[in-house]
């Protein structure tokens, strides 16, 4: 389970955060909505530490973050960056299979490839994308192969930023499927951004709507359309009329 | 009155700031060289990025600096009919002074700027962060081996630049200036001493270190975008160079001032 109490962020002038409390509880599948620039990203960055909270708490599995040490809390996370993130000078199957070559849970190099092709194929890559460096592929791939990297050595809470964003609707398709699979067959805490309303549809247990800087709905996904919140009325039909600015 | 002296304040506390953050980072550095986990393979990877690649462009400078070092000192000494120094000088200051000086320069404009560039773009694409979310410390898996191979390269880089100097300062001393070859080669090895050597790698080392620890602190501190990125390699590039001078007078001073 992840708790979030009264989180607070301000870089220079702009605060992005201004009191967020959020809960997922385990298995469960959270998504997180809310429009270009509200503090989603910097969101999961703060749970994950990388970005530090000016004030309020994380707890995972109640224990506060800060207390916490880093390698074994990191080791139970994945990540998929709204950017992909790959690293450049290494092959996708290397990228793929970072976590499983070094550190506590490597093992050898050929094995560390097999799992890394298996997960390429779970994002619908094909083998022969292994051995490719990650600026030879598409927007798309990359943000594949990124998945693939996040869910590489099976870890219990994901999180995926973005994960359908360049992607064709089958491929959208795919992916949402493998996240759901992820949640319910493995029993993963996934936490998703995503403005594909979609991909919430099918992905979300739980939607939470992120808006000025504070969690302004949330509730299981099938109230969604009836949650009679004027944020989300706008935001999930998509209309440029509303209490959300157009311009911001 | 009252403004200009705050601004200068403020430029003081600025600037030892920065001198405190990147004395901080190189401590860091050095700390995780006592603590595992290592990455051996990125070890490998920047010595053959520092050292082997750096080799033609050390070797370049050393052998036109040795020639034309050659000359003036023909030149400077033919006024006082002592062109017999050629050898011995030419020895002396490659080895002591602009081996090392060079040899630091030119890893500062080829390396300090690759590793900055590499390692802010790997900041600004959000791969640092990756990097840590797969529990894998930034520091030792990007700044460590750069450092540390970077400390060890630049010393046998200044040997090879040493003796490329020499040599070009042989070939113009015997083939423009008419010295014997013979006599060449026995005044450049009497007149010099091996701490002149010795000396000289030392600076080497250090100056791999600033090097490495400047690329590496202004790719980390990178801004973002592309502008981030052009901002910290030109701060890595010029500070790298400033350090060089500064960290080689003091060293100068230390060895020799007797
Ligand atoms: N490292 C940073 N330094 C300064 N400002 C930042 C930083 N990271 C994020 N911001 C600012 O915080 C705000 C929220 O950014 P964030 O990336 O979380 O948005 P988002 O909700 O994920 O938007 P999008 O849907 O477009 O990805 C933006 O205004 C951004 O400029
Ligand atoms: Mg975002």
């Amino acid at each position: 389970m992840i708790e979030l109490r009264d989180i607070h962020k301000t870089f220079g002038a702009n605060h992005v955060l201004r009191g967020v409390d959020l809960t997922v509880t385990k298995g469960n599948s959270l998504v997180i909505i809310g429009g270009s620039g509200t503090g989603k990203s910097v969101t999961l960055k703060c749970i994950l530490g990388l970005i530090k909270p000016d004030q309020g708490q994380i707890f995972v599995d109640g224990q506060n973050v800060e207390d916490a040490s880093r390698d074994a809390f990191l080791a139970r996370f994945g990540m998929l960056f709204q950017g992909a993130a790959l690293f450049d000078s290494i092959p996708v199957w290397q990228n793929v299979a970072f976590r499983l070559m070094r550190g506590a849970l490597k093992r050898p190099k050929d094995e560390a490839r097999e799992v890394a092709i298996e997960k390429l194929r779970r994002v619908g890559l094909k083998p022969e994308v292994a051995d490719k460096f990650p600026a030879e592929l598409s927007g798309g791939m990359q943000k594949r192969v990124g998945l693939a990297r996040a869910i590489a050595a099976d870890p219990e809470i994901i999180f995926f930023d973005e994960p359908t964003t360049g992607l064709d609707p089958i491929m959208s398709g795919v992916i949402n499927d493998l996240i759901r699979e992820i949640v319910t067959e493995m029993g993963a805490t996934a936490l998703t951004i995503t403005h594909d309303m979609t991909s919430v549809r099918a992905i979300a247990d739980n939607v939470a709507m992120l808006h000025d800087g504070v969690v302004k709905w949330t509730g299981p996904v099938n109230d969604m359309d009836t949650s009679g919140d004027p944020y989300v009325d706008q935001f999930i039909h998509g209309r440029a009329e509303g209490p959300i600015a157009a311009v911001r | 009155m009252i403004h200009f002296l705050a601004s200068i304040g403020r430029a003081v506390m600025a600037a030892l700031a920065k001198v405190g953050s990147v004395a901080l980072f190189a401590l860091e550095t050095i700390s995780h060289l006592f603590r595992p986990p290592f990455y051996g393979r990125e070890f490998w990877h920047a010595l053959i990025q520092i050292g082997w690649l750096s080799l033609p462009v050390v070797g370049l400078t050393a052998f036109f600096t040795g020639g034309a070092l050659a000359l003036q000192i023909f030149a400077g000494g033919s006024r006082y009919g002592a062109e017999a120094v050629v050898p011995s000088i030419v020895a002396i200051g490659m080895v002591r002074e602009l081996g090392p000086v060079l040899g630091g320069l030119m890893v500062a404009a080829r390396v300090a700027s690759s590793i900055a560039a590499e390692i802010g773009t790997m900041k600004v694409t959000e791969q640092i962060d990756a990097l840590v979310t797969l529990s894998t410390h930034p520091m030792k898996y990007l700044t460590l081996p750069r450092v540390l191979a970077a400390t060890l390269a630049v010393p046998v880089l200044v040997a090879v630049g040493d003796s490329v100097g020499i040599m070009g300062g042989y070939l113009v001393g015997v083939g423009r200036l008419d010295f014997n070859a013979a006599t060449y080669l026995k005044n450049t090895v009497d007149f010099l001493e091996p701490w002149d050597i010795t000396s000289g790698l030392f600076k080497g080392a250090a100056f791999g270190f600033i090097v490495a620890t400047m690329g590496c602190y202004h790719g980390m501190q990178s801004g973002r975008g592309a502008q981030g990125v052009g901002a910290a390699t030109k701060s890595a590039v010029v500070s790298a160079s400033v350090l060089i001078f500064a960290a080689n007078y003091i060293l100068t001073e230390l060895f020799f001032a007797a």
